[in-house]
């Protein structure tokens, strides 16, 4: 059906789209997920309120959430070049994820904390819990199946823009149907990509639902 | 005056708690002052809204008074920096209406959260908790997420949980209001029981005159913002003064009613426990040689002693009423004559 070549490519693609997906998914957590931690805590009804703190995260992570992905990824060319020595394919890529990401994800953090009963909250104080205590003893093991969730869907959207960074010379399987796609007009393989995209997409979020389903024990 | 302050659990002195909002300040407590004596079960009574959660909130300062002090074991709580605050807040355990388990945990590691955060010994927690879990009666349901107990059994984890750290006092805030009558009787077992045994000091907050006649000794009455009245439940009970403990005890059971025909004189006869109260009617009837209508009568077993009223209409004939009013009085009757039941 198609030549060696081209299984070969596409294989080279998924495991491009999942590296970049998965490293960066990993890293934005490993920014976001502290983020949203400090948003919710440091919220003025939260357990230890620190106003000015809670605005300017608030502010930074608005104004990165509000740039469009494809011009974010191009206005940090620069620092994708300090941080990675080099602009293009999925190495690259990775930075401009993380940053588009990070923001993304604390806002998603910041409502499944956000869920966790108040009364819960309450109880702990009421039993002399300091902030730390409460933060990761009672907040993110509550909210655990939820942040589960969001982490399903954080990896999805990661992977839909790692697809678009394809457009800039980003790796993965955007790249592909980019460039087959879109400038060679070999629509097979453009929709051969596509159909491999949604299975990905499909695979990681019941994954991810499965495993939140599982943790909850609210039945 | 020295010796009595060494009975003293809890006092609050001039406490006042406003809230700012949208809408301005609201005044949830003014100027409170009151004692809570070591191992005594203390109950406070109000409508909702009068101001209870915010009171046991600011016992434990999860509410800080706008005003006042609040003083816990001779120590004036409002003056500890946090740290000896959460270490004193190890001493006394809460329990919530809606119970407040961690959801993601079994009854076991549930009871065990509070020694976690005293930084105890995973075992030795574990050891105690299971105990605990023992005395309310939850043993084989320790390895048991909330979400597969009944209300009941997860007032019961809370009750444990909150008695770990082997507190000096517990508050309950409403802590029967979501359960049905018998399980409410059997928790409020629980928390006599565990007063009797541990010697605790129970603060018991409900908007039902039932619970506290089955557990308090003493009873607070808020109504807006303020104490109303304050005394023994069976003081309360018989002989309200304030209008609030008159409504609380009287229409608990039954809406008032008033009688408006005018003519006839209605006597509401109070027990206190040193009348009983069958031969003091029967005697009233033979001694006077007439007859009453009981209109109502409610009795109640309080502390082992029968307290209770009754509202009996009096004959119309008016020498006849004045006799049997008379008789009353001679025997110390407590009695008044009403025009409502
Ligand atoms: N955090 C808050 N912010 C603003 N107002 C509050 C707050 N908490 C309580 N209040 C107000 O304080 C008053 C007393 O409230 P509180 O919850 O103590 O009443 P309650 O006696 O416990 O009533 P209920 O029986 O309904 O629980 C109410 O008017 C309430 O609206
Ligand atoms: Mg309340």
């Amino acid at each position: 059906m198609f030549k060696e070549g081209i299984l070969q490519m596409l294989g080279v693609g998924i495991y491009e789209s999942l590296y970049m997906t998965l490293i960066s998914t990993f890293v934005a957590y490993v920014i976001g997920l502290p983020v949203g931690l400090i948003l919710v805590c440091t919220d003025k009804e939260g357990i230890r309120p620190i106003v000015w703190l809670n605005k300017l995260l608030g502010f930074i992570v608005n104004v990165l959430r509000s740039v469009p992905f494809l011009i974010l990824m191009i206005t940090v060319i620069p620092v994708t070049r300090a941080i990675m020595g080099t602009t293009i394919g999925s190495k690259a890529t990775i930075v401009p994820l993380v940053i588009g990401a990070a923001p993304f994800i604390a806002r998603m953090v910041e409502s499944s904390l956000k869920e966790v009963d108040k009364g819960v909250i309450e109880a702990a104080e009421s039993m002399g819990a300091s902030p730390f205590q409460i933060m990761f003893k009672v907040l993110l093991p509550e909210a655990k199946p939820s942040l589960l969730v969001g982490s399903a869907i954080s990896v999805t959207t990661i992977l839909a823009y790692s697809a678009m960074a394809g457009a800039i010379g980003g790796g993965g399987l955007g790249a592909i149907a980019m460039n087959y796609g879109y400038y060679r007009y070999q629509e097979d393989i453009m929709f051969i990509t596509v159909i491999l995209l949604v299975i990905i997409v499909q695979i990681l979020q019941e994954v991810g639902m499965r495993i939140a389903k599982i943790s909850d024990k609210r039945l | 005056m020295e010796m009595k302050e060494k009975n003293v659990m809890i006092e609050l002195r001039e406490m006042s708690k406003s809230f700012s909002t949208k809408n301005g300040m609201v005044h949830a407590l003014d100027k409170i002052n009151l004692k809570i004596e070591k191992g005594e079960i203390f109950g406070i009574i109000g409508m909702s809204g009068a101001g209870k959660s915010t009171l046991v909130r600011c016992i434990n300062l999860l509410e800080r008074p706008t005003e006042g002090d609040v003083f816990f074991d001779g120590v004036n709580l409002t003056a500890l920096p946090p740290a000896e605050l959460r270490k004193a807040r190890q001493s006394m355990g809460m329990i919530f209406q809606q119970f407040n388990l961690l959801m993601q945990r079994t009854a076991l590691e549930n009871v065990c959260f509070p020694l976690e955060i005293a930084g105890v010994k995973k075992e030795e927690a574990r050891k105690r908790a299971e105990e605990l879990l023992e005395i309310v009666g939850l043993a084989d349901r320790k390895h048991s997420y909330p979400s597969q107990l009944s209300g009941g059994q997860k007032q019961r984890v809370a009750i444990a949980r909150a008695l770990t750290t082997n507190p000096k006092v517990l508050l309950c805030d409403e802590a029967t209001s979501a359960l049905d009558p018998n399980t409410t009787r059997s928790i409020l077992e629980l928390l006599k029981d565990i007063n009797k045994r541990l010697g605790i000091t129970v603060v018991v907050i409900t908007h039902e005159m039932s619970v506290i006649e089955e557990i308090c000794q003493r009873v607070a009455i808020i109504d807006s913002s303020k104490i109303a009245e304050l005394g023994t439940v069976e003081k309360i009970f018989t002989t309200p003064k304030s209008a609030i403990g008159k409504q609380l005890v009287y229409s608990e059971s039954r809406p008032q009613t008033n009688f408006d025909d005018s003519n006839t004189r209605y006597c509401r006869i109070v027990f206190d426990g040193e009348t009983s109260f069958e031969p003091v009617l029967a005697n009233m009837i033979l001694e006077c040689q007439g007859v009453v209508n009981i209109m109502y009568a409610n009795t109640r077993n309080i502390d082992g002693q029968a307290y209770g009223q009754m509202v009996v209409q009096l004959p119309p004939d008016e020498k006849m009423a004045k006799k049997m009013l008379a008789y009353l009085e001679a025997k110390h009757v407590n009695f008044e004559e009403v025009d409502y039941v």
